[in-house]
């Protein structure tokens, strides 16, 4: 591997560690949106890199995968949600965004001391980026656990799945193709059932906000 | 000290003393073209200075030695601070005199005093100019220390000499840990300056200012050494990125002809950056005062993970 690689994709890794970041601060679903189709693009980056690196074929059509799924389609989709949910200039109240952010470093520095010893292990030459995948996976958790929307909720699931396809290229150059094109499928499916389910949720409780399906209880 | 640093020691203080006016009227310019206005000429700081210097300085009567001695105070650290970075060449005799970590703290002495100065009079101006001071400064210092910490990391030197002559002379990399601290160093620019995302420089008016309001009782010679020192200020902040992100063509020691060609680097690396500053004041709008904890959080953010990038990935 010449350096040069080595550093392409530490910079990919840095952009998607950085949009992992400027997701948890975003307050407007729209740019949210524009940031998961950033991410995505960022991974098929990395993606394109480690296998025209090490002559990985396989590499290239779950890049081709990424691209087609997480950069057109699924924006598509959600940008059409939205759209027809009405709420695409929300803003979202968050709280305390420096806070979130220090979590965020917090969770950054954890995940790496995490991936360290499994890194040592992996023969990939993305290892190093091990841990920022993991951070990212991390850092999608917190943002659905911050946020009170169904729609942001949706779109930190979809940022997971981006860690996690990231984890995979780095630790040990991708899954098998039969488990990608399943989750691929997953994802899709997963993506439209979720549409149905934020109409019904906007039409039981006229607004997308998830703390009312705490009063589902029955007394 | 041999002659050729007194040398080069000198021509940076002229360099900064006479291209710091230089830089804000060039900003100026530059700004008015973008808006569609009729630019003031690019010596225009230099006649307001001149005209302020000429002016009686008129000081309240319950003023105490404190608002005296603020101008020249703030005047020699921006001028310290000028001094210490290299601007045309690494070879200052006065470089060994103070680290960039010293240069963060000679900022913080003349937001000190500016800012006590401010509260010294009892006006309600000065004293909401002071806190919002105080509020951007404390947030702005340790995004900025971060900035540094990352570039000493790379170069494993605190000093701006040798971060230059490190950074300058490094096989061509890819580094994203650079690019983040120049991000942060950006945005920590923007808010320590009064520019506009944070503070309008152009305006008076009177819920919006904070620089403005901090020296709205000084006039004559103090107005016009504060107004001197500010744009020292935005000289210093420039050649520090200059320094630390475009090291190429500060001369090193012991080669005057690079010497030769260090002026015109720095006047065309100023040139552009004032235009670049122009045109972010233009295509910004200034946000509310209580967006600034999150905007400076965002640069602190980018220091930090630069600082990380650079220890977990090496790069």
């Amino acid at each position: 591997m010449s350096p040069l690689t080595g550093q392409i994709l530490n910079l990919f890794a840095s952009v998607l560690l950085l949009i992992a970041f400027a997701m948890l601060a975003q307050r407007r679903i729209v740019t949210l949106i524009n940031l998961f189709a950033i991410q995505g693009l960022a991974l098929v980056g990395s993606t394109v890199t480690v296998a025209w690196a090490t002559g990985q074929r396989h590499l290239y059509y779950s890049a081709g995968i990424t691209l087609v799924l997480k950069v057109v389609i699924l924006p598509f989709i959600l940008h059409r949600l939205i759209r027809r949910l009405n709420v695409k200039w929300d803003i979202e109240t968050l709280i305390n965004i420096p806070t979130m952010m220090l979590v965020g470093i917090v969770l950054v520095v954890f995940a790496f001391n995490l991936a360290l010893p499994i890194s040592q292990f992996s023969q990939s030459i993305a290892r190093g980026t091990l841990g920022i995948a993991l951070a990212c996976v991390l850092m999608s958790f917190l943002m659905m656990i911050t946020r009170s929307k169904a729609v942001p909720q949706v779109i930190g699931f979809l940022a997971m799945e981006n860690g996690l396809f990231f984890a995979a290229t780095s630790a040990t150059y991708g899954m098998p193709m039969v488990v990608e094109l399943g989750i691929a499928l997953d994802v899709l499916v997963g993506m439209i059932i979720l549409g149905v389910f934020m109409f019904q949720i906007r039409e039981q409780f006229d607004s997308l906000d998830i703390h009312h399906l705490e009063k589902l209880k029955e007394d | 000290m041999n002659l050729e640093g007194f040398l080069a020691q000198l021509l940076a203080v002229a360099a900064a003393l006479a291209g710091a006016p230089l830089l804000s009227g060039w900003v100026n310019q530059c700004r008015a073209w973008l808006q569609n206005r009729r630019a003031p000429p690019i010596t225009m700081p230099f006649r307001t200075l001149h005209k302020l210097f000429w002016k009686e300085s008129v000081i309240a009567h319950d003023a105490s030695p404190i608002f005296r001695v603020t101008p020249y105070i703030v005047f020699g650290c921006m001028l310290l601070a000028c001094l210490i970075i290299p601007t045309l060449s690494t070879n200052l005799p006065l470089a060994p005199a103070a680290d960039a970590i010293a240069l963060v703290g000679l900022f913080g002495v003349a937001r000190l005093f500016i800012s006590l100065a401010a509260m010294d009079i009892g006006t309600s101006f000065g004293t909401l100019g002071a806190r919002r001071e105080m509020l951007v400064g404390f947030l702005a210092e340790p995004a900025f220390l971060m900035v540094v910490f990352t570039a000493s990391l790379i170069s494993s030197s605190t000093s701006l000499a040798t971060t230059v002559s490190t950074l300058g002379h490094r096989e061509f990399a890819i580094l994203p840990s650079l690019a983040f601290a120049g991000l942060a160093f950006t945005m920590v620019s923007l808010a320590e300056n009064a520019r506009v995302p944070v503070d309008n420089p152009a305006t008076h008016l009177e819920l919006t200012m904070i620089h403005e309001a901090l020296i709205l009782e000084y006039s004559g010679r103090h107005l016009a050494l504060i107004e001197w020192a500010a744009s020292l200020k935005l000289f210093a902040y420039s050649c520090a990125g200059f320094a630390i992100f475009f090291p190429w063509g500060i001369a090193e020691a012991s080669d005057s002809v690079a010497f030769l060609w260090a002026l015109p680097a720095l006047a065309a690396k100023l040139a552009v950056g004032g235009f670049a500053l122009a045109l972010i004041e233009t295509i910004l709008a200034k946000m509310r005062i209580f967006r600034v904890p999150e905007f400076l959080a965002t640069a602190f953010l980018l220091g930090v993970l630069a600082i990380l990038v650079h220890l977990l990935l090496g790069a």
